[in-house]
């Protein structure tokens, strides 16, 4: 299966031509432009990593960030920033980011990242899973309630 | 350089070329001068004026009691001399009274009379009968005037009209000074006799010397003309004619202030001798009267000037121990002020250049973005023929986008470090870095630049951004201070007990044995008309102790300079004094 990325950066060429390059690597990527957007696109969809930069007009990456961790706290989010922002980016990270990255970046870095996290999530996923299995089988009827 | 140049102080000719229009409250050499020259009034006048004050009084005072000292003096002798001849005239009054002309005509009682009265006065030479025709009828003495007719001489009416005469010195026939006396005896019939005697000034001259007369004084008489009477030390012979003018008349001794012909300042009193016509002097020089006055003038002048000169050397040394504090502090004060817009503006280039590099980055991240598609279509999708050169110039972008990455990260570095934070840096990596901005400088002059770190030193705990400015300016000035083709020696090893020692060394002009002291000083610089600010070393020395590490320096000039930092593993964070935090904290 396709590892689903959520890109989010106000800058349009930017993010299209990197949602292509990453599709060409074989990634399943969507893009949103602003953090609002971003948040509708994980409301109704399935996401295993997103890409977020910090600086956008209207909502921030900060407050974007918060948002989904609220809807998906399991979606793992790599911080895109410039140098300026490097201390946003430490918060986001606090916040429950995955990592962050320089601008402009390295492609193989950037997917190198993505990879891991999707690795994570995947690791986190199946814990959950492996819990929840644990859990049927020790009542059986409880999970079928559920 | 002469001895004022030594002892002027440092403030004298100050002028503060890098202040701004607020940074020169003060005109120090004014500040000084007002400071001397008032304290100096106020000890000195007072000083000065209580001096002359007492000087007048006391020089009056001892002069009025020369004065009336000397009035003393003299009215005592004119009483000896008054009696003098008021004797004399009353013991021939009484020889006169007591015997009749023929008792005193007769032979041998003259002689007798002459006797008596050498006997019991002295100093009469000769005694003289004269008959009312003015013939001398007896006489006895050593001259033979016998005989003489005095009927039309002055002294003869006179003493028939007043019934005594005493006259002034003279010779008369005897060739010597002598006074005569003479007495008449009026007859009820209105014939009169005389009985005349001649006295030898002798017993007088006896008298005056006898006077104690101090500062070299003299005591003489002199007659109604200004003829001395008697011989004076200072002022002519018996007979001369005196040097100094014939005083007024006066009733009472008098005591004048005058000049003898010479110009010497003189005392002189004098008296009018009643009944006779002489008058008195006794005349002293002012001089050696008043040489002790003089001796205690000299001392109260030494004095004077002694204590002058003190508070002068006082006066001056405290104004300009006080004006060089304040100057001192004023360089201070400037320093900060210098310090603190050098942060500022350091501050604002850091945030400018934040912006900038920010703003170049989102368009040089769609470059990338753009030009790693197309490679990605090349080599991923084969399309456009994979093309070798389209590759290559993809691949130029790149690269050229990655430069201009690694340019705005390096601005950004340097503009977030402006306040002071703690980090572990590695010193090697952060020269490198510092180096790397300098590297097409040294490459342009072939300037060699070496960075050898042993091994074995660790990272340190210390802040990023004045590190860097430490050693950006060190190197910097190295750069300068060397000819093309320099050599650049940067070395990094451990020192004693927790500390790191980074040398730089270069092969440059260096600096003159003189100047070393001062190149820390701020404002100091040997290339201020080439528009150094004096303030580099200045700061980098403070950046180091802001760290907590200490700069030493060693130059010879033509073979190059060592700089030594000395720096601990860890900074000590420390509240620092209030001054220190609000200049850091800006």
């Amino acid at each position: 299966m396709k590892t689903r990325v959520l890109m989010v950066d106000d800058e349009k060429e930017f993010i299209q031509a990197l949602s292509e390059r990453l599709t060409l690597r074989d990634y399943d990527v969507t893009t949103a432009f602003s953090g609002e957007e971003a948040v509708e696109k994980m409301k109704n969809y399935l996401f295993d990593v997103t890409i977020l930069d910090v600086l956008m007009p209207g909502m921030s990456g900060i407050e974007t960030l918060r948002e989904i961790k609220k809807i998906k706290p399991l979606v793992e989010v790599i911080m895109l920033t410039g140098h300026a922002t490097i201390e946003t980016a430490i918060e986001g990270m606090k916040l429950g980011a995955f990592d962050f990255l320089l601008k402009p970046c390295e492609t193989e870095a950037l997917v190198a990242k993505i990879d891991k996290a999707y690795t994570k999530k995947l690791e986190h996923d199946e814990r959950i899973r492996a819990a929840k299995v644990a859990e049927i089988v020790d009542s059986p009827i409880a999970a079928l309630k559920e | 350089m002469s001895i004022i140049d030594r002892l002027k102080p440092e403030f004298w000719d100050y002028t503060d070329v890098a202040a701004g229009p607020h940074e020169h409250l003060f005109d120090f050499r004014r500040m000084w001068k007002l400071a001397a020259f008032l304290t100096a009034a106020v000890a000195v006048i007072p000083l000065i004026l209580l001096s002359a004050l007492n000087y007048h009084v006391t020089q009056s005072s001892i002069e009025s009691e020369r004065l009336s000292r000397t009035a003393r003096l003299v009215s005592n002798t004119r009483r000896t001399i008054f009696y003098f001849f008021e004797e004399r005239r009353s013991a021939l009054d009484f020889i006169v009274k007591e015997n009749s002309f023929e008792s005193l005509n007769r032979l041998g009682s003259l002689e007798q009379i002459l006797k008596n009265l050498k006997n019991s006065f002295g100093g009469f030479t000769d005694l003289g009968l004269i008959d009312p025709l003015g013939r001398q009828r007896s006489y006895v003495g050593p001259f033979k005037l016998g005989g003489k007719d005095y009927s039309d001489q002055n002294w003869y009416r006179e003493v028939l009209k007043n019934g005594v005469y005493i006259s002034d010195v003279f010779l008369g026939f005897r060739n010597a000074p002598h006074i005569v006396i003479a007495v008449a005896r009026s007859h009820p019939n209105g014939l009169s006799y005389v009985l005349r005697a001649t006295l030898d000034i002798k017993k007088l001259d006896d008298l005056l010397s006898d006077v104690e007369v101090a500062g070299r004084g003299d005591a003489f008489i002199i007659n109604r003309h200004g003829i001395l009477q008697t011989p004076s030390l200072y002022h002519g012979k018996v007979l001369e004619k005196l040097s100094l003018p014939v005083p007024d008349y006066a009733l009472k001794t008098q005591v004048v202030e005058g000049n003898d012909p010479n110009g010497v300042p003189l005392f002189i009193g004098y008296t009018y001798i009643n009944d006779t016509p002489f008058i008195l002097m006794v005349v002293k020089d002012k001089k050696a009267l008043m040489k002790s006055w003089y001796k205690t003038r000299m001392k109260l002048i030494a004095f004077l000037g002694i204590s002058i000169t003190l508070i002068l050397i006082v006066v001056v040394g405290m104004a300009t121990y006080l004006v060089n504090k304040s100057y001192m502090a004023d360089q201070k004060r400037i320093m900060t002020l210098h310090q603190v817009e050098y942060t500022n503006k350091m501050a604002s280039i850091g945030r400018l250049a934040a912006g900038v590099a920010h703003e170049v980055n989102n368009p040089l991240a769609v470059i990338n973005e753009k030009a790693g598609l197309i490679q990605d279509l090349v080599t991923l999708k084969h399309q456009f023929g994979g093309d070798p050169r389209l590759l290559e110039l993809v691949g130029t972008i790149l690269s050229s986008v990655k430069r201009a990455g690694t340019i705005t990260k390096r601005l950004l570095s340097f503009s977030r470090n402006m306040e002071i934070s703690v980090e572990p840096v590695n010193i090697k990596d952060l020269i490198d870095e510092v180096l790397s901005f300098l590297t097409k400088e040294a490459e342009y002059r072939s300037i060699r630049v070496s960075l050898i770190a042993s091994e074995d030193v660790p990272p340190i705990e210390s802040d990023r951004g004045k590190l860097q400015e430490i050693f950006l300016n060190l190197i910097n000035n190295a750069f300068a201070a060397m000819s093309d083709g320099g050599n650049l020696d940067i070395e990094i090893k451990n020192g004693e007990e927790d500390k790191v020692l980074v040398t730089v060394a270069d092969d440059g002009c260096g600096i003159a044995e003189p100047d070393l002291k001062r190149i820390f000083e701020p404002f100091f610089s040997t290339k201020a008309k080439k528009g150094g600010t004096g303030l580099g070393l200045s700061l980098t020395q403070n950046f180091v102790r802001e760290i907590g590490g200490t700069m030493t320096v060693a130059s010879k000039v033509g073979k190059g300079t060592n700089f030594t930092i000395t720096l601990p593993l860890k900074m000590e964070t420390k509240e620092g004094g209030t001054n220190e935090g609000v200049v850091n904290r800006r």
